[in-house]
């Protein structure tokens, strides 16, 4: 056992001390937050930390009103539907691709390497993307949430050094007992990479559900926006009326302030990630050990 | 004997695989290299392809490869770009945040996984990193709506400064005061998940060799100089490689979501540039713009690469 020497103990508490200090940024704005989503008008207007919600001034009214939003629930279905159907393909795409890339046998490697190792260098960029999408029609399509996020070089080279990891005798031992390429990938190599696949399509999920870019720039149908779009609009253009207006009358008497309406829509977007997380960390800090990529 | 021998192997090795024949035996796997061909050809070689805008006078009828080129040998774009009256002051900024994101965001994720490693306590070291990690789970659309209410001027961070005695900061209207808040809420959204690959790299380091350094009498400072930084030199060096793509990249998302008009003059970056432009309908200046940032990323990975590839004698390094 090594012994601590006396400068070591002061360290050591001083090191606590920091990265208590550290917890402590991340965990305030949330509890920021929430405590201010459901604030009376009178508790959030007073000044203080709001760290936790004053006793006796609680209301669930902002979440009301965001719930009773019809526009947030259509928005959160495109959220929905684009980290679903978006992950599935995600991950499947990027799986075909990285897999052959994997196998030995595979005819113009260095080509289908390059191909995708180039994109990580240059890219078009914004100005001719958006044009790229006009000409596509995909303008106001609901594809174009799909569509481009398909496939990443990155996530392509970390399913392939981990596809490459596998023994090649049993891609040999399937190939005898006459599995083609497509049988022995979902029959032998699926059930043997479900780390990795449970990596990746966390990493696409959040991606997904996080996105606002594509909405603004494609989307101008304001009934097909995703959520996080929405919420875009109501806190940081400050229009927090898109919600406010809907029940204007019932507002007047309701204990509402605009921070708190933001406070509650923020929450309803993010309560599904911190339910999610505790669950799936393990896998996004794995995934960076499954993926030391070499070379 | 030996004769015949030659003979028959020869007639059995197999012959030279047909280009068509090895088309075949490969038909499986190209047909799973297919969809991902196709998405990298149209979402992202495509665009590449429509670069040429910036070069010619871009007439929708004519298509990308029909417009005709523009003028001072197709350059007439870039000329007026890099002429125009925003372009260096949005360059600046752009340099400027992303200098700044650099110099703190860099050398923040290891000093915290070399903290973080200091620790015995198996669960706080746990919850620490859970902790940190939080943000990077957040689309800057809510962590720039947060901030909005936690530093107006009369949010809680006003208030407490309020209570020891100081005056409240205009966090979004004061240059200074907003750059200070961009560039620390930049660093730390990124600092729990970047530290992530410095605390796997950590854990790989052979505890004897601690052990070894100790009986020979190291310090701790010297234990960590010589022991693990040397041994995390590889991730720190692919990290810096991969950020040195971002030179002209200020963090669009985050600065799109936090500016507003009284902060223009330091906030207005390449991006939020090529937004107006597109929206201005300026398509080939705002091609000519994307071009130069796409060129310049290109150019800093390969060269930093390079360079660490030589002053490391090929030992760490990328591609």
């Amino acid at each position: 056992m090594i012994q601590r020497t006396r400068g070591e103990k002061i360290f050591n508490v001083f090191n606590y001390i920091i990265l208590i200090l550290i917890g402590v940024t991340t965990l305030y704005p949330l509890l920021y937050t929430f405590s201010m989503s459901v604030s009376t008008k009178l508790a959030a207007e007073s000044g203080g930390l709001h760290i936790l919600p004053t006793w006796g001034q609680i209301t669930l009214d902002p979440y009301k009103l965001v719930f009773q939003n019809v526009e947030i629930w259509r928005a959160y279905g495109y959220t929905i539907f684009r980290t679903v159907v978006g992950t599935v393909g995600a991950v499947l795409v990027t799986c075909f691709y990285g897999y052959a890339l994997s196998r030995p046998n595979l005819i113009w490697k260095k080509f289908f390497v390059g191909y995708i190792t180039f994109t990580m260098l240059f890219s078009g960029g914004q100005i001719p993307i958006y044009l790229n999408i006009r000409d596509l029609g995909l303008i106001n399509s609901v594809w174009v949430y799909i569509l481009p996020m398909l496939i990443s070089a990155y996530n392509t080279v970390v399913a392939r050094s981990f596809f490459a990891g596998i023994p090649e005798a049993l891609n040999e031992s399937a190939k005898i007992d006459g599995a083609g390429e497509f049988r022995t990938f979902f029959q032998i190599i699926v059930p043997l990479s479900k780390p990795i696949i449970m990596t990746l399509a966390l990493w696409i999920a959040v991606a997904h559900w996080n996105a606002w870019f594509d909405s603004m720039m494609y989307i101008t149908d304001q009934k097909k926006i995703v959520v996080q779009q929405y919420i875009q609009r109501i806190v940081n253009e400050s229009a927090t009326e898109r919600i406010t207006d809907l029940g204007a009358a019932e507002n007047a008497a309701a204990n509402l302030t605009s921070e708190t309406v933001k406070s509650g829509s923020i929450m309803v977007t993010i309560i599904p990630i911190l339910c999610f997380y505790p669950f799936v960390q393990k896998f996004f800090i794995k995934g960076v050990t499954l993926g030391a990529v070499k070379g | 004997m030996k004769k015949s021998a030659v003979i028959v192997s020869d007639a059995y090795l197999p012959k030279k695989k047909t280009l068509a024949t090895r088309l075949k035996t490969n038909l499986p796997l190209l047909l799973m290299i297919l969809p991902g061909f196709l998405a990298l050809l149209f979402f992202h070689y495509k665009p590449i392809y429509g670069l040429l805008i910036a070069f010619k006078n871009y007439k929708f009828k004519l298509g990308v490869f029909g417009s005709p080129w523009a003028a001072n040998n197709g350059m007439e774009h870039f000329i007026r770009l890099f002429g125009g009256n925003e372009f260096a002051g949005v360059l600046g900024n752009t340099l400027w945040i992303s200098l700044l994101r650099m110099v703190f965001g860099w050398p923040s994720p290891i000093i915290l996984a070399l903290l973080l490693n200091e620790i015995r306590c198996g669960w706080f070291k746990k919850l620490t990193q859970t902790l940190t990690y939080i943000p990077h789970f957040f689309s800057w659309v809510v962590l720039a709506g947060i901030f909005r209410m936690m530093f107006s001027s009369v949010g809680p961070v006003n208030s407490l400064l309020g209570v020891f005695g100081f005056e409240p900061i205009p966090f979004y209207s004061n240059n200074t005061a907003f750059l200070v808040l961009l560039i620390s809420t930049a660093v730390w959204q990124a600092l729990g998940s970047s530290a992530v690959v410095y605390i796997a790299a950590l854990s790989g380091v052979d505890e004897s060799l601690y052990e070894a350094a100790y009986i020979d009498g190291a310090s701790k400072w010297k234990q960590v100089l010589h022991i693990t930084l040397p041994s995390i030199m590889g991730t720190i060096t692919t990290v810096t490689i991969m950020n040195l793509a971002n030179v002209l990249n200020a963090g669009f998302d985050q600065v799109y979501n936090m500016y507003n008009y009284s902060v223009y003059d330091v906030s207005d970056i390449l991006d939020t540039y090529s937004l107006r432009l597109l929206a201005d309908g300026r398509y080939e200046i705002g091609a000519a713009l994307s071009f130069f940032k796409s060129f310049v990323g290109m150019i800093f990975v390969l060269g930093s690469n390079w360079f660490i590839k030589k002053i490391s004698k090929d030992e760490y390094g990328i591609l």
